[in-house]
């Protein structure tokens, strides 16, 4: 038998280490199960993790898919670091279409350069917007900002299934419940000719860097990183508890409607029923394995999407379902969050200094 | 109105707010032993797929119920093994488990979507369910709502009046006093969660075995979270929860009778009602901090290690 043992201090190089154990274990766990479906599991393997980065156009894909969840993961960690848990990311993404979309439908046929930047600023806005509800019913009614968060989703996805049921529907498209096209005024520019990656990708690493600049060098990061480090210390200091809150929506309300903005003036390019496979709640995920850290989120971001490219990949050559997808992503969140004890503790194993208690407690059973 | 149709509303009131009432009981366990299980949500979609297999593979219903406990259980299992053994953050972990549940249940059932089984038989007590109005309203249910019912009574009065439900309360409040004087808090907490987790796959089970008796992705639709609030707008005790559930039991089934009772609202406003509502209820009982910091168990979601 071994024990566990507190670190004197939290290991660093396990900080850094556990999400890679994750990453291992999960990959492990993935093999196992590709075995259990019945397929070779190197080839398996080889089909879901690799091969989607061995083309151009994968890379491509990798890089679309890892832009929303870089934006919306960017902007969770910076909530969850001060301890504010807004989980309604899909919502806000959700919201952040549905602003940029009804700018991009309202001038239908306007082919001017401002068409665009006004649409990342309606979608930045509508995901603002829904940020702040749980926001202001955590500063003002002290509501659970996770619960709140998270039915304004729901409401989110009703909302967007009302408008391409009803108003937003595209007269010419079947009844089919989806809006018009939108223009080429409203649609972002591609990276390169021939992948579908575009202009939102560089924006999402801009996003991530400038949250690493807040964090790091500025004194409101300071001061959020302290609330969620240390409340009492932060509340010692006179540091405003509300202000951070609202600071923390308001970041990862804008950074979620931008993403929401990506896809549908990006892949969609019009609204459907749903924009979002659920990236805002894979951007939980990312947030975690990301350690919390804008530079870690965009690589956690990489691996999530690889998850999910893999996850088609896998559907389309090998017959697997595509739900695996959601599997590996809680597998990998779980391994984390184990891996996590060694950065405070370590195994140790059990050493006797047993034996001269043993022997007392022998010559001595009467004593007590 | 029609008595007939208001019956018909009542009853199926009882209907949707049955799986909450079995979830938030068992939730409200777990939360007054100190430990907030936010994977709900999860725990319930598994229950539900595993009751729809069983039952569709040629189990009886009573076993499908059986082995949704079983697998709320083993997912409740890996939060407590996580959070309790391994001191994992439990807001954290409560998040991941709705995850993989929601992955776990979707790849389970990935077989499943389309196909139907008969749902849950509805007792008819004889003589009393023949009464007029009364009968309909109040003796016609599945099992399952009457076993809800018995179950918040049950756990209300352990918690109350027994010395288990006096260790359970005493390991929330203050888990280092409870060591202290050599109450065994992991293995108490331990046997809440799973407490919790049976109940909640049982509640998962109940959607798709009686609800709506199939399986979709998905098919809680949040229902683990609103069961969550109930628990807050419970204030942690078991008869709060029965009126919050079927309060929002009413507000769920208005979106099925919107149209017949005259409300001239796109359907998806109706759907939004249960969120709304939701919300609204946690913003009233929230608005007063002294009710919350009266009622909430002092070491809600705070790990407990034994030095």
């Amino acid at each position: 038998m071994s024990r566990l043992e507190a670190r004197p201090a939290p290991s660093r190089a396990m900080m850094l280490a556990s999400p890679l154990i994750a990453a291992a274990a999960m990959l492990v766990s993935g093999s196992l199960l590709f075995l259990f479906l019945g397929q070779e599991p190197l080839h398996a393997f080889y089909v879901y993790f690799v091969k989607p980065a061995t083309s151009l156009y994968g890379v491509g894909e990798l890089l679309l898919k890892a832009t929303p969840l870089i934006l919306c993961g960017v902007g969770l960690a910076l909530g969850f670091r001060a301890n504010v848990h807004n989980i309604g990311a899909d919502g806000q993404l959700t919201m952040g279409a549905v602003a940029a979309g009804c700018v991009a439908l309202y001038f239908d046929g306007v082919e001017a350069a401002w068409v665009l930047p006004l649409m990342l600023l309606a979608g930045a806005l509508g995901g603002m917007a829904w940020a702040a509800v749980p926001a202001l019913l955590r500063t003002r009614f002290n509501t659970s900002e996770i619960l709140v968060s998270l039915m304004l989703v729901y409401v989110a996805y009703l909302f967007l299934g009302y408008l391409v049921h009803g108003p937003l529907r595209d007269p010419a498209g079947f009844n089919f419940p989806q809006s018009k096209m939108f223009g080429a005024a409203a649609t972002l520019p591609l990276l390169v000719e021939g992948l579908r990656v575009n202009a939102a990708f560089p924006l999402s690493l801009l996003a991530a860097g400038g949250a690493w600049f807040f964090c790091r060098h500025t004194f409101a990061g300071y001061r959020m990183q302290v609330s969620g480090m240390a409340p009492a210390a932060a509340l010692y200091a006179g540091f405003s508890e509300p202000r951070n809150v609202w600071l923390a929506f308001m970041a990862s309300g804008a950074l979620a409607g931008l993403a929401g903005v990506g896809e549908v003036a990006g892949p969609l390019g019009q609204l459907q029923g749903s924009v979002s496979p659920g990236y805002g709640f894979a951007a939980i995920i990312v947030a975690y394995v990301g350690r919390l850290h804008p530079l870690g989120v965009v690589l956690a971001a990489l691996l999530m999407s690889l998850l999910y490219i893999g996850g088609e990949s896998a559907q389309i050559e090998l017959q697997l379902p595509s739900a695996i997808t959601g599997l590996f992503q809680g597998l990998l969140l779980f391994y984390l969050l184990a891996a996590d004890l060694f950065i405070h503790y370590r195994v140790k194993p059990r050493t006797r200094p047993a034996a001269p208690a043993a022997l007392s407690t022998e010559t001595v059973p009467h004593e007590s | 109105m029609n008595p007939d149709y208001l019956i018909a509303i009542l009853a199926s009131t009882a209907g949707a707010a049955t799986p909450l009432v079995l979830a938030s009981t068992g939730e409200l366990v777990a939360e007054r032993s100190g430990v907030l299980n936010l994977g709900l949500e999860g725990i319930m979609l598994v229950g539900a797929v595993a009751g729809f297999a069983v039952t569709l593979h040629g189990g009886s219903p009573l076993l499908g119920l059986l082995a949704a406990m079983a697998a709320g259980m083993a997912m409740a299992l890996v939060f407590a093994v996580l959070v309790l053994t391994l001191q994992t953050n439990q807001v954290a972990t409560g998040l991941a488990l709705t995850l993989f549940g929601l992955g776990l249940s979707a790849f389970l059932g990935r077989d499943l979507v389309g196909q139907t089984v008969a749902p849950l038989p509805h007792l008819s007590i004889p003589l009393l369910s023949n009464l007029p109005f009364v009968g309909p309203l109040l003796f016609r249910f599945d099992a399952l709502v009457y076993v809800s019912l018995a179950l918040v009574a049950l756990v209300g009065w352990v918690l109350a009046r027994t010395r288990l439900g006096l260790a359970i309360r005493a390991v929330g409040e203050a888990p280092h006093s409870a060591h202290a004087i050599g109450m065994p808090v992991l293995k108490l907490r331990y046997a809440t969660v799973l407490f919790g987790g049976a109940l909640a796959g049982l509640g998962g089970a109940y959607l798709s075995l009686a609800l709506t008796p199939m399986w979709v992705e998905g098919m809680t639709a949040g229902r683990g979270w609103i069961a969550l609030a109930q628990v807050v707008f419970a204030t942690w005790k078991p008869r709060g929860l029965l009126l919050g559930a079927y309060l929002f039991g009413g507000v769920t089934v208005l979106q099925f009778h919107g149209q017949g009772l005259g409300l001239a609202i796109p359907s998806e406003f109706l759907s939004m009602l249960p969120y709304l509502a939701t919300i609204v209820v946690l913003v009233v009982i929230c608005r007063n901090p002294q009710t919350i910091l009266l009622n909430k168990p002092m070491s809600l979601g705070q790990n407990f290690k034994a030095d």
